[in-house]
């Protein structure tokens, strides 16, 4: 029997560490040790402390090692395993006590969050079907084709209130009622693993943690619509996802639960993937569809809406990873447990990816109505080296800026729309006093430029217009009146824009506008970058009374700028200054400053 | 898999496989000590021995653990059982002989065996 599992996280995180180095080496170390027959070495998916990996964690014990080099496992395997001693020095420092170790559960990062779409995620082998099922995989589908008829399968998800959580936030009962509505025939289900949000991660980390989660929501989608046919629409940059997403639907035709009369019931439900070249634009439902269909990845005009006449024609309906991963655990526990969890009007829980200037980079899984503070300085530690937070960007290119002053607020659909950003697909950059807000909404701007797909001329041209403003700006030739023209143009793309990427495009400057008006202010008349980011506003300036002369920063500088006689103060020419900020680094005084 | 009987079968096979995994506390822990004095007086067939005891027993609640020398090395092999109130009983001199009887006994009714225990053994 198998006495001890060591979980290596596998998620695309902790593998860029290494983590697969450490997995081959533990085998080898465990066979060395004669421990190979009772310790098990398991790779699983994201465990969300991307921050601390790479991780592994060791039962019974729970023991959570972070940060893991190869040079660890043999002690790992000759301390802990074979001699019962832990390793302290590589355990999680929160869980560690006088004799013991403390629960995961009861660290700051995991305390507040609850994982019902990650569940799975960091505790089973993704690459084995059999450890799906021994977490209750596949029951949601049993239970669904023996007791329940494809109306009640569609009244359960209404009821549970779930919202589609790729950034919409559409009931996903609804969606699901209009395509089963439609006559019988050809129809299809569709999942959006189209991940584009700079910064967002969490459909990737299904896809690697728990592909198996996706294949067996869809096939309930199909059962409740009528659809004996599946898309998953997947960008190539993921490796791991497709690999995993392959092996699993693989493992599901093998095992009996995809392809023809599915345990029994009568039911056919197959799945295909399709991979995305990495067009932002295909993240939109109409633009998807034609990419799955083999033309251009251009959207197109609704109505007609995808659950009457999308994919080939046929009623389809699209949802996003995220949203597959909450159907089977809402068939196995009930509508009233989901609806149980969240606000009014946005139930359960939403996961979110913290990135940027935040200590603990990571994953995290917070019912909503969770607050902005408790997500940003209790799970996600707060912003290193002790900085000032700034504001947080929500939602990728297509949200905004929200200022510390909002950042009590309970997270859900509304509340963030009200704020001038959007749920989106959960990314979470935040930034802090190091940042300046006019850059980052030209950093997004730039993005949606490059990624607009040319079918409109709002978007198209509208964008573009948007981004030259901002690049004026920051080079510090604006004028006041730049800032109303920002605004009129944003207004006027919202409204006249195609599709859902150039409707929100606009929402980065608009919230930068609003929020942090005074730092537009002072790019325009006073031609100052106060964060000191915008190079063509800064200049550098050495202090005489603390320069002592010692050269080094001219001898560093690979513009030549910097003169002066040895001993005696130097002189920046800011003629020449590239403001590369070599100068700086070199300086052992900190005689000299950036303005 | 051709029903919902068979599938339920593999679940409730591959949970056993997994069972391991489950948050440790509220459990009882049985930790074998496996220092250098543990292993020369004979822990590792002990510790085989616990390990075939919870699988035949198919027991679900039962953490099997090591741990290191505790200073009591004349009476190694030593099986400390932890119960899910946290009281420790300690028995010394244990041999894969004496393991089903400590299961029968206390792991599965409750009631220690004492003559294997570090009280009856103290002379």
């Amino acid at each position: 029997m198998v006495r001890s599992h060591i979980l290596v996280c596998g998620g695309t995180g902790c593998h860029s560490s290494g983590s697969n180095k450490l997995f081959e080496n533990f085998e080898s170390e465990l066979k060395a040790a004669g421990l190979a027959d009772e310790v098990k070495v398991i790779m699983t998916g994201c465990f969300g402390l991307c921050a601390l990996g790479p991780v592994v964690v060791v039962y019974p014990e729970g023991a959570f090692y972070s940060q893991v080099k190869v040079d660890d496992v043999k002690e790992i395997v000759t301390e802990h395993l074979l001699k019962g001693r832990l390793v302290k020095r590589l355990l999680y420092t929160e869980t560690i006590a006088e004799d013991t170790i403390l629960s995961l559960d009861n660290t700051d990062f995991y305390r507040k969050q609850k994982r019902v779409a990650l569940e799975n995620c960091g505790v089973i082998d993704p690459e084995n079907i059999n450890e799906y099922i021994a977490y209750d995989g596949y029951m949601a589908l049993a239970k669904v084709l023996t007791e329940m008829t494809p109306q009640d399968v569609v009244k359960e998800i209404s009821d549970s209130g779930l919202r589609g959580r790729g950034g919409g936030g559409f009931p996903t009962g609804k969606k699901w009622s209009f395509a089963a509505a439609q006559p019988a025939g050809d129809k299809y289900v569709c999942c959006n693993a189209d991940e584009g949000d700079p910064g967002a991660f969490m459909d990737r980390s299904v896809l690697e943690g728990d592909p198996h989660c996706v294949l067996e929501a869809m096939a309930i989608a199909g059962y409740a619509i009528g659809s004996n046919h599946g898309y998953i629409y997947v960008r190539a940059e993921y490796p791991i996802a497709v690999k995993r997403l392959r092996i699993a639907i693989a493992q599901a035709r093998e095992a009996g639960l995809l392809g023809d009369n599915i345990l029994g019931s009568g039911f056919n439900f197959d799945i295909d993937i399709r991979l995305g070249a990495g067009a932002f634009v295909c993240g939109e439902e109409t633009a998807l569809m034609n990419s799955i269909e083999g033309k251009r990845g251009d959207p197109r005009p609704r109505p007609p809406f995808p659950a009457v006449k999308g994919l080939f024609g046929k009623p389809t309906i699209l949802n996003n990873v995220e949203t597959y991963a909450n159907i089977s655990r809402i068939i196995r526990n009930g509508a009233a447990w989901f609806a149980s969890m969240g606000t009014e009007k946005s139930k359960g829980t939403k996961v979110f990816a913290l990135g940027g200037k935040i200590n603990h980079t990571g994953l995290v899984e917070i019912p909503m109505g969770t607050t902005l503070r408790e997500i940003i300085e209790e799970i996600g530690g707060g912003c290193p080296d002790g900085k000032k937070f700034k504001a947080v960007q929500t939602g990728g290119p297509s949200g905004g800026c929200i200022p510390e002053k909002y950042l009590d607020t309970p997270v859900d659909y509304e509340t963030l729309t009200a704020l001038g950003s959007i749920m989106g697909s959960g990314a979470m950059i935040v930034m802090d006093e190091d940042n300046c807000m006019v850059d980052i909404a030209k950093f997004f701007l730039e993005f949606t430029v490059e990624e607009s797909c040319g079918k409109c001329t709002p978007c198209r041209v509208g964008v573009r217009r948007l981004y030259e403003i901002l690049d004026k700006i920051t080079s510090g030739n604006g004028e006041m009146e730049d800032i109303d023209k920002l605004e009129e143009l944003c207004y006027f793309i919202k409204e006249n824009a195609l599709c859902g990427l150039g409707q929100t495009a606009p929402n980065p400057v608009l919230s930068t506008i609003k929020y942090f008006r005074e730092e537009y202010e002072a790019h325009i008349i006073e031609k100052r970058c106060p964060a000191g980011v915008c190079k063509k506003l800064l200049n550098y300036t050495i202090d005489p009374e603390l320069c002592k002369g010692c050269t080094l920063c001219a001898r560093n500088c690979p513009a030549n700028a910097i003169t002066g006689e040895v001993k005696k103060a130097h002189v920046i020419d800011s003629a020449a200054c590239i403001k590369c900020g070599a100068c700086i680094d070199s300086c052992k005084f900190k005689a000299i400053f950036k303005k | 898999m051709k029903n919902l009987a068979e599938l339920q079968a593999l679940r409730d096979e591959m949970k056993e496989k997994v069972g391991v995994r489950k948050d440790s506390e509220h459990r009882m822990r049985i930790v074998v000590g496996m220092a250098t004095c543990g292993i020369a007086a004979g822990a590792r067939p002990v510790l085989a021995a616990c390990i075939k005891e919870v699988e035949t027993r198919k027991l679900t609640d039962v953490v099997v653990a090591q741990t290191g020398c505790i200073g009591i090395c004349q009476f190694e092999p030593v099986v400390e059982i932890f119960d899910a109130d946290g009281s420790k009983t300690t028995y010394v001199h244990v041999t894969p002989e004496k393991i089903p009887k400590i299961f029968a006994s206390h792991v599965v009714n409750g009631s220690p065996v004492v003559e294997y225990t570090i009280g009856a053994n103290a002379n």
